[in-house]
């Protein structure tokens, strides 16, 4: 028997009050998984870079890959759309499911619309604000008004209110985090499933930085995220599961509160710890 | 690769035992002014109160300060949030010895209730309690820290009995009241000596192991 307050019951027996633990624990099968990826192995013509990684990525949540330099973090990330398929001599074996279908049998770029991508560097078109928006809506053939969906887009990457007078001034004018969040905010237009962020910030000031990790927060229950960074404490801020790669392998993966608390392999705690990397 | 700050880390470790040691002396000091009826060694303990408190203050500082510039994770952020607590343990170690060096002034002042069997039984006992929850610290020894927890019961039994045996010498004899009833509070502040060590050791299981042992009756799903 449980009550709110512990305590005896009635009949004399010991009730002891139910505490939800928060210590944390891996994705387990109950929670809704956006991507399962199975014996990963990706090669760099005769060089291997990711080893047998099996993972799964949580639906509307926010998970950190964390790893020293060449670790193989960006590599992962970026055969989950597929852009290595753009690198000559590279393949991959084993099996990446989005929301249960093989990547590989998606067309490419149907994935990458639903599979959105933000790179180191804002990489915002030479064109206008809006035509940044707009271009992939136009491209993907949209129905409706332009102007809306491009304000909405905005709205949810928190730019609007700083460029809504500005909408036809060239995007290289803004500054290097507002083009960042327009980056952002093309990627949204077409509405994706999953957003990959390849280490968004580590060009940006710290001010805008917390912007992007705000805004993360905020959109995390609408597009599942992946996150590559080198910053441990962005990861422990703005991630909810975090995965730890060493060598081209996947080491630890875990909530995030559990795995910077109290890590389970050796090798996570000395990085984490700065004892390495 | 040696990180610039973990000479930091090991002195802040060095405070933190030199403070128990401060507070471990300062019980047994207390309890044998008590014993020895020996008003000097009482002051002493009164007189060192200060050196723990501002080393209290001094331990805090150094552990707000590395929270604060080196943003640690896991081990060592378990180990600064250990330090803190224990820090406040031993600060109300520090006061419950003073509260029975007081109590032993007041006491001499007045025929010896019975000869002291159970007190010194407790005193030794809270004393190696607290000893141990240090020791486990220094060592990484979560089976030393386990100990300590057990040990808890003994110490409340002594307790539990010496305060019935009182009460009976205070029911035959009103002269012994006062006495009685400091013996009782001194009683009382060993118990609670025991309780701090006990918090000290779940601390050091805490840092060890990263597992929170307190309240162990929560049923933590």
């Amino acid at each position: 028997m449980v009550s709110a307050s512990g305590g005896a019951n009635a009949v004399g027996a010991k009730v002891v009050r139910v505490v939800p633990n928060p210590a944390g624990k891996a994705p387990s099968e109950e929670t809704s998984v956006r991507f399962r990826i199975s014996n990963l192995n990706f090669f760099y013509g005769p060089k291997q870079a990711v080893f047998d990684v099996n993972l799964n990525i949580p639906t509307g949540k926010i998970t950190a890959l964390i790893g020293p330099s060449g670790c193989g973090k960006s590599t992962f990330l970026r055969t989950l759309n597929r852009m290595n398929d753009t690198i000559r001599n590279s393949h991959w074996t084993g099996s990446i499911l989005l929301d249960d279908q093989d990547i590989t049998k998606i067309d490419v770029v149907g994935l990458r619309r639903r599979v959105g991508m933000v790179f180191q560097r804002p990489n915002p078109f030479p064109k206008s604000v809006y035509d940044n928006v707009a271009y992939g809506l136009r491209v993907n053939g949209h129905q409706g008004r332009l102007s809306d969906l491009v304000e909405h887009s905005l709205r949810r990457a928190a730019l609007w209110d700083e460029v809504k007078d500005h909408l036809h001034k060239s995007a290289l004018a803004l500054s290097g985090g507002q083009q960042q969040r327009l980056c952002i905010a093309r990627a949204l237009a077409v509405d994706p499933e999953v957003l990959l962020l390849d280490e968004p910030c580590s060009a940006l000031d710290p001010v805008s930085t917390a912007k992007i990790e705000e805004l993360m927060f905020q959109l995390k229950d609408g597009c599942t995220m992946v996150i590559v960074t080198h910053n441990m404490q962005q990861a422990a801020r703005a991630s909810e599961f975090t995965a730890f790669m060493l060598e081209g392998r996947l080491i630890e993966h875990s909530e995030t509160s559990r795995l910077f608390t109290t890590p389970r392999d050796p090798r996570t705690e000395a990085y984490i710890t700065g004892r390495f990397g | 690769m040696e990180r610039h700050w973990e000479h930091d880390l090991e002195e802040l470790k060095q405070r933190l035992l030199w403070m128990g040691s401060l507070a471990e002396r300062a019980v047994h000091q207390s309890v044998q002014a008590l014993l020895d009826a020996d008003e000097n060694v009482a002051e002493t303990v009164l007189n060192e109160e200060d050196a723990i408190n501002e080393m209290q203050i001094e331990i805090d500082e150094r552990v707000q300060r590395l929270l604060a510039l080196q943003a640690p994770m896991a081990a060592d952020l378990r180990f600064l949030l250990s330090v803190s607590r224990i820090n406040g343990d031993l600060e109300r170690i520090g006061d419950q010895a003073v509260n029975i060096a007081q109590s032993a002034m007041r006491v001499m002042r007045h025929p010896q209730v019975k000869p002291y069997v159970d007190l010194p039984r407790m005193s030794e006992l809270a004393e190696g309690m607290v000893r141990d929850s240090l020791n486990a610290l220094v060592r990484g020894d979560q089976d030393l820290a386990q100990s300590v927890m057990q040990r808890d019961d003994q110490v409340d039994r002594l307790r539990d009995q010496l305060f019935r045996e009182l009460l009976t010498y205070m029911m035959e004899n009103s002269a012994v009241v006062f006495a009685a009833f400091e013996l009782i509070l001194v009683a009382k502040n060993l118990e609670r000596i025991g309780d701090h060590a006990v918090n000290i050791a779940e601390d050091v299981i805490y840092f060890i192991a990263g597992r929170d042992v307190r309240h162990p009756a929560l049923d933590r799903r």
